[in-house]
């Protein structure tokens, strides 16, 4: 790595957009990239880069590495082009940016740590409170499986109020983030009942159109072009979704059916959960793997600690989840339920102040490239 | 690979750009054993091949990567038009006649291609684009040829060749400050041409070489086109043609390649020092302008010029990578550029004065053009009296050069008696001068290369097992 290169890893903030707006223009007087994702046709569209642009660019970047590879400018040449690291470090600067309240928006500067502490925290909470509610007997019994086992050990009133009010601030903090990136960069309210767009941007993101490096899969970990990364995110994405179904058909049980949990091993709840939770732990530990081995060049090395951060976050839930399905008529029941549950409230808790808020930002980007890819050039060249 | 003292193998393939990965590549396919030696790092690996993005293709229906039609009549036709017939129709015609062949050849080596750049629509029918540019594609070829059991060595610049009586016996390698001797049944020289032997350029165009600006990166240096002159081949082409764009003046001296292309040209008017028009800047369309303008401000004071526009023209071009300088009027930008005030708003004013009305339309030869003005403008002309005025200054930009060494249809290399040499063969630059006497035509650097290299290579295993 060259000394300038260190250095440029530390831009501050302003120098940071005046370098992205440097690359961006490079890019358009190239255009050799296009083929490869929508960010460069979107950046085509334009003539200079305004600093929502730069954003907006930013996180329409899915970070596939092709473009690095491709790129006739990047390091060691004196131009000095890294793309996708350009965007990275602007992408961090977005989640902050955005962040609310703004009070938390420097949680994404030592991301990996931060997560850690709220984690730690929210596990210890949990063991606190449940060694307060239920004695050491009840803790470290052996239950059937009968319903409302867990209950037993926290109230089902204090579950759902706590963990109610959290899923409600993350909802509210993550709407007024993306609400606003959505408004800042310049895209009306109207735009988002745009169903073709939402439609087209809906289907991009369900499929991770943009890490295919444009068709055989994004350079990632190295050069060699390669679908893994897309696969592994699939399995996270979809596990999540599976999980978070698993939770909502419990709802409709508890409530609808006044059935309790846990629930039979062939229950709705249960397969959902077991699938998700399976995709949880093969996709994570596929990112985290992918991860180790990249290319010191493709991304920003800074924020390898946010990026670790979610996985390892999402690994811990994962894993105490399907432990807990799989021990949950022995002693360690009340163990596992605490490790659980304090897993799930820091991965929410984290949700809007982690890596997982660039699934909005880059959703919004998204739906912004297809309104914009209907419309006619602002700027027609001369052929 | 380490580069062993004296090593051998059947086919020493020297360069390592487009031509010299398609020789290696066939050489390697049909069972040779094959050594590439790149003079540059592997970060700057690729020749002239790193910067380009299309190759020129025949086809006679339309193809997945290309429009319409382009048949071998045509080609020829455009490429005649360009060299002014200096070119060599029988080798013209092989590399023409063989680029149908060569797309499915691309991608089952891992080249990847796409439809048209936006703004190179015109292209849309003749060239083929590669998805990524040729950087991607030479990462495809090094990828492939890693593949085969090509041994591929960088820094490896060759410094002497031993040839004796038209055979190739051995080349002197120098690699981390060694020189090692290498022998080879065959050799294939693709090694480019010399634009960026500084030494070499003034020479061939005296003092003008200095104010020169090189597209490609420092290695291409000619040193082995040099070494196979000097060793007996048949020299052909003239050393003051190559392919020379106008390009920004503010570009670095090497390794600018595209980003610094400036075309403005068609919009407004061009200017030397002494802030004088001296050729008609609505001739013809890019890319055919594109390829006229370098050498055009090479003939000019200092080899510097600056294309002038107003603010109705922003907007209509490629957007260059540097700024354009920017002033309220003419009066006020001529200082910017180093320009007689005086001197350029007279030159503008007679420009406007004669400029007839017309009805602009920059995607045809319009009827925009001047009247009594010498040079004329001929289309596209349009009054610059719109402010703000904008400026690019501009200079040669030289990609390629044409001087090289003669071959026959088996890209086998000539000596200077006609004769072919017994184990030598040429691809690429080094040998595209036959074809490419004058001018340029977008993307057929490409398409000899990928020809030549390709028969030079497939020769080359022939000869290794005869």
């Amino acid at each position: 790595m060259f000394a300038n290169e260190r250095v440029r890893q530390r831009l501050p903030i302003d120098d940071l957009i005046e370098e992205a707006q440097r690359v961006l223009t490079i890019c358009n007087a190239c255009r050799y990239c296009e083929g490869y994702c929508a960010v460069f046709p979107a950046l085509e569209r334009r003539l200079a880069f305004d600093e929502s642009d730069v954003h907006y660019l930013a996180n329409l970047c899915h970070n596939c590495g092709a473009c690095l590879y491709a790129c006739q400018y990047a390091p060691p040449h004196p131009f000095h082009l890294n793309f996708p690291r350009v965007l990275a470090q602007v992408r961090k600067q977005t989640y902050g940016r955005y962040a609310w309240p703004r009070a938390f928006a420097s949680a994404f500067d030592r991301n990996g740590v931060i997560v850690a502490v709220v984690t730690v925290l929210s596990v210890a909470l949990l063991f606190a409170f449940t060694a307060w509610s239920a004695d050491a007997d009840r803790f470290f019994a052996a239950h059937q499986d009968a319903q409302g086992a867990f209950y037993a050990l926290i109230p089902h009133g204090v579950m759902v109020s706590v963990f109610g009010a959290v899923f409600a601030f993350v909802v509210l903090a993550l709407g007024v983030s993306s609400w606003r990136f959505w408004r800042e960069t310049g895209a009306s309210a109207d735009s988002l009942r745009d169903a073709t767009a939402l439609g087209g941007a809906t289907y991009d993101a369900a499929s991770l159109k943009y890490l295919d490096g444009g068709g055989d899969g994004c350079t990632w970990p190295d050069e060699v072009p390669s679908v893994a990364r897309r696969n592994f995110h699939h399995l996270t994405f979809y596990g999540f979704l599976a999980c978070l179904a698993a939770t909502i058909v419990a709802t409709v049980y508890h409530y609808g059916f006044g059935w309790k949990a846990p629930y039979p091993l062939v229950s709705v709840p249960v397969i959902l959960g077991t699938l998700g939770g399976a995709g949880l732990v093969a996709g994570p530990l596929g990112l985290l793997w992918l991860r180790a081995r990249r290319d010191p060049e493709l991304g920003d090395p800074r924020q390898a600690g946010m990026d670790a951060g979610l996985l390892v976050l999402l690994l811990v839930t994962s894993v105490s989840g399907l432990l807990l399905m799989s021990f949950r008529e022995t002693r360690a029941m009340g163990t596992l339920l605490a490790l659980h549950l304090g897993a799930v409230m820091a991965l929410f808790l984290t949700m809007p102040y982690g890596k997982f808020v660039h699934a909005l930002y880059r959703f919004a980007a998204l739906i912004r490239f297809h309104i914009e890819r209907r419309r006619p050039p602002t700027h027609a060249v001369a052929e | 690979m380490g580069l062993e003292d004296r090593q051998r193998c059947d086919v020493l393939v020297i360069g390592g750009g487009n031509a010299a990965l398609c020789a290696a590549l066939s050489a390697a396919e049909a069972g040779a054993h094959v050594m590439l030696v790149e003079s540059a790092p592997v970060h700057y690996r690729g020749g002239n091949s790193r910067h380009t993005r299309n190759m020129r293709t025949m086809h006679v229906g339309p193809l997945d990567v290309l429009s319409g039609e382009y048949d071998e009549e045509e080609y020829w036709q455009d490429l005649l038009k360009v060299t002014g017939g200096r070119t060599d129709e029988r080798l013209a015609r092989i590399a023409i006649a063989q680029t149908p062949g060569h797309v499915g050849w691309m991608k089952r080596h891992g080249v990847r291609f796409q439809p048209p750049l936006g703004g190179t629509l015109q292209l849309a029918r003749t060239n083929a684009f590669f998805l990524g540019g040729g950087k991607a594609l030479v990462n495809a070829y090094y990828a492939a040829a890693q593949a085969l059991g090509v041994d591929v060595a960088y820094d490896a610049e060759v410094v002497d060749l031993e040839i004796r009586d038209g055979r190739f016996v051995a080349a002197t390698v120098r690699h981390d400050n060694v020189e090692r001797r290498i022998e080879a049944s065959v050799m294939i020289a693709a090694s480019g041409g010399f634009e960026s032997n500084l030494d070499w350029l003034r020479e061939a165009w005296g003092p003008a070489a200095d104010n020169f600006l090189i597209r490609g990166t420092p290695y291409n240096t000619g040193r082995v086109l040099r070494l196979l002159l000097d060793g007996g081949a048949k020299s052909v082409g003239d050393p003051t043609q190559g392919h020379c764009v106008a390009i920004d003046a503010r570009a670095p001296k090497f390794d600018g390649g595209i980003v610094t292309r400036v075309d403005a040209v068609s919009l407004g008017i061009v200017v030397n020092t002494r802030a004088e028009r001296f050729y008609d800047e609505g001739e013809d369309f890019w890319p055919k302008r594109y390829a006229i303008w370098g050498r055009l401000i090479a003939g000019q004071p200092d080899q510097l010029a600056f294309v002038i526009i107003d603010a109705k023209s922003i907007g209509r071009f490629m957007p260059p990578v540097y700024p354009p300088m920017r002033a309220p009027s003419i009066a006020q930008l001529a200082p910017m550029l180093g320009l007689d005030a005086g001197a350029l708003e007279r030159t503008v004013s007679r420009f406007n004065a004669a400029v007839r009305p017309g009805t602009f339309d920059h995607t045809v030869l319009d009827d925009c053009c001047t009247e009594g003005l010498a040079p004329p403008k001929t289309h596209w002309a349009r009054r610059i009296d719109t402010a703000p005025f904008y400026a690019y200054p501009l200079r040669p930009g030289l990609t390629f050069t044409y001087l090289g060494v003669g071959i026959d249809e088996r890209a086998r290399l000539l000596m200077q008696d006609d004769t072919p040499a017994q184990n030598i063969y040429a691809a690429g630059e080094i040998s595209a001068g036959s074809i490419l006497g004058q001018g340029y035509l977008a993307g057929i650097g490409m398409a000899i290369g990928t020809t030549f290299g390709r028969i030079a290579g497939e020769e080359a295993a022939q000869h290794v097992r005869e």
